[in-house]
């Protein structure tokens, strides 16, 4: 089987401003997978280059050096087959919710008939119908979420990629929003990349969880296979002794690398 | 509240306009500052007879081909001046090796006082309304260019960043991103370049036309006429008026996506 994404030893650096020849690493040899119609979380704390690692898998960022692999393919340029769902907002203010959603099928050349019909009907799946006319700025955060949601899936890439889509929402609106996801996604299987940086969400929601160390030169450290049984349900699901054993597990061999984030972070404060 | 807020704007005004009359009006107040009566009058008019003059004007319709011209002259400069400065603005903003080249250009341009180019574009235009046109062009233009490269300069890098993954190509972006927030720009400075193209054309017609408005009050100056020059003030301000509230309908209609502050809906 061929993976959906493969990096294959992704290194990054960025050039550091002001000073020559100095450069930030912030992944080294990040070799992962993720398997055709695989829900895969990485975590990892913050500052670690989860973001930096999405923006590769996209095609918005070249790697310094290694490859990664689409569906077997060596990725250049942008990543057609993939859906990027965005930590900020990312909608177009002056377009309208209906508009924001059709925006994909207008830039493929679709007839606007057809686009409009497509895009009521995703506005009624992700739960918007009726909202349609309304500007992003006249919805609520969890609104915009779900018109960026229909925005990508609208397209029907065969690969999300998503970096904290929910974490600006509130814990209620957020649970209503991983359940929805977790229910569009069993429809058809896509292949995700799920940032995150909230351990339980991404057992919740996975299969298979990987955790990144602390940046600079991050590098996957762990791997863990989520044998929670589907169809879940966010909310209940953690409180199964299962789902409480697997936190423990992982959240020990995170906790290292959490500290040493936070001691760096510390000290460059000081520094 | 509002209306009597209304009522007293209005009541300002008479009262500026009466106290006006009362001091200029010959052999009314004692003379205090000149022995001859009839200096105050001559130096700044007398509101009655500038009222009258205002009244002629547009009872037997002479202003209105006058108005019609300063009007023409207005909306021509507003629409090339704005055209060429998004056009301009969108370029430099996207290429940086032009924006790096023009940059102390249009620096120097736009520090340089712009009205002293009317006697140029007199020459080259002649008298008719293009000359003043070309004058209120360069006036608009920069206000236009320096919003709409700021306006590409700052399209947020998240929306850019989507609308690629959504497969937009190059002239989608321009066409989807970067115009519309451009726009959205253009409409802000939308105040300031109409009351730019306005001055360009009046001032250019005082400095030598045969027509419009500016061309009126050049006229009553050089014959003494202090009451028709302070006719064809008032008729410039409530026309500038009209003018800005015509803008700011346009403005509301336009830029319905912006975001408002405590905006509710009334049921």
């Amino acid at each position: 089987m061929t993976a959906a994404v493969a990096f294959e030893r992704v290194t990054c650096a960025f050039a550091a401003r002001g000073g020559e020849g100095r450069s930030y690493t912030a992944l080294k040899d990040v070799t992962l997978t993720i398997g055709e119609g695989e829900f895969v979380s990485i975590v990892g704390p913050t500052g670690c280059g989860k973001t930096t690692l999405l923006n590769i898998a996209a095609g918005l960022l070249r790697p310094s050096s290694g490859a990664v692999r689409i569906l077997g393919e060596t990725l250049s340029g942008i990543n057609r087959r993939a859906g990027y769902m965005f930590q900020s907002e990312a909608l177009m203010p002056w377009r309208s919710c209906l508009a924001n959603v059709t925006a994909g099928l207008e830039f493929r050349g679709t007839p606007p008939e057809e686009a409009k019909r497509r895009g009521e009907d995703w506005l009624a799946r992700v739960g918007l119908s009726g909202f349609g006319d309304r500007y992003p700025h006249q919805l609520s955060g969890g609104m915009r979420k779900r018109t960026a949601l229909a925005q990508i899936l609208i397209l029907d890439p065969q690969i999300l990629l998503m970096d904290e889509p929910f974490s600006a929402l509130d814990i209620q609106t957020r649970q209503l929003m991983e359940n929805e996801l977790l229910e569009l996604w069993s429809a058809d299987r896509k292949s995700v990349a799920f940032i995150t940086h909230d351990l339980e969400e991404a057992i919740a929601l996975s299969d298979r969880v990987v955790v990144l160390s602390a940046g600079p030169e991050a590098h996957a450290i762990g791997e863990f296979t989520i044998d929670l049984p589907r169809p879940r349900d966010v909310a209940e699901i953690r409180l199964t002794p299962r789902f409480i054993e697997l936190h423990e597990g992982i959240w020990h061999s995170m906790k290292e690398e959490v500290l040493k984030g936070y001691a760096q972070t510390r000290n460059r404060v000081s520094a | 509240m509002k209306n009597r807020l209304r009522l007293a704007q209005v009541l300002l005004l008479v009262a500026i306009f009466s106290a006006w009359q009362l001091a200029t009006q010959p052999g009314l107040l004692p003379p205090i500052v000149w022995e001859n009566p009839d200096r105050a009058a001559f130096f700044f008019g007398e509101p009655v007879k500038i009222f009258k003059a205002v009244w002629v004007w547009f009872s037997e319709g002479a202003i209105y081909s006058h108005l019609w011209v300063t009007l023409e002259e207005t909306v021509l400069a507003f629409v090339i001046g704005s055209a060429l400065g998004l056009a301009i603005g969108l370029w430099l903003g996207l290429s940086p090796m032009a924006s790096a080249l023009f940059d102390p250009y249009i620096t120097a341009m736009n520090a340089m006082p712009r009205v002293v180019l009317a006697p140029i574009f007199m020459v080259w235009f002649g008298l008719g309304i293009w000359s003043k046109v070309a004058l209120g062009v360069t006036l608009v233009f920069f206000i236009v260019f320096f919003n709409v490269y700021q306006g590409v300069k700052e399209v947020s890098p998240v929306v850019l960043n989507n609308t690629v993954m959504l497969g937009a190509n190059r002239r989608q972006l321009l066409r989807y991103v970067y115009l519309p927030s451009a726009t959205s720009w253009v409409f802000s400075s939308l105040h300031t370049s109409v009351g730019m193209a306005f001055v360009g054309a009046v001032v250019g017609e005082y400095l030598g036309s045969a027509k419009g408005v500016g061309y009126l009050i050049q006229q009553a100056e050089g014959a003494f006429d202090i009451n028709t020059v302070f006719a064809g003030i008032l008729v410039l301000t409530a026309f500038a008026l009209v003018l800005d509230f015509a803008v700011g309908h346009a403005e509301r209609r336009l830029l319905v996506w912006r975001p408002t502050q405590g905006e509710t809906e009334q049921l």
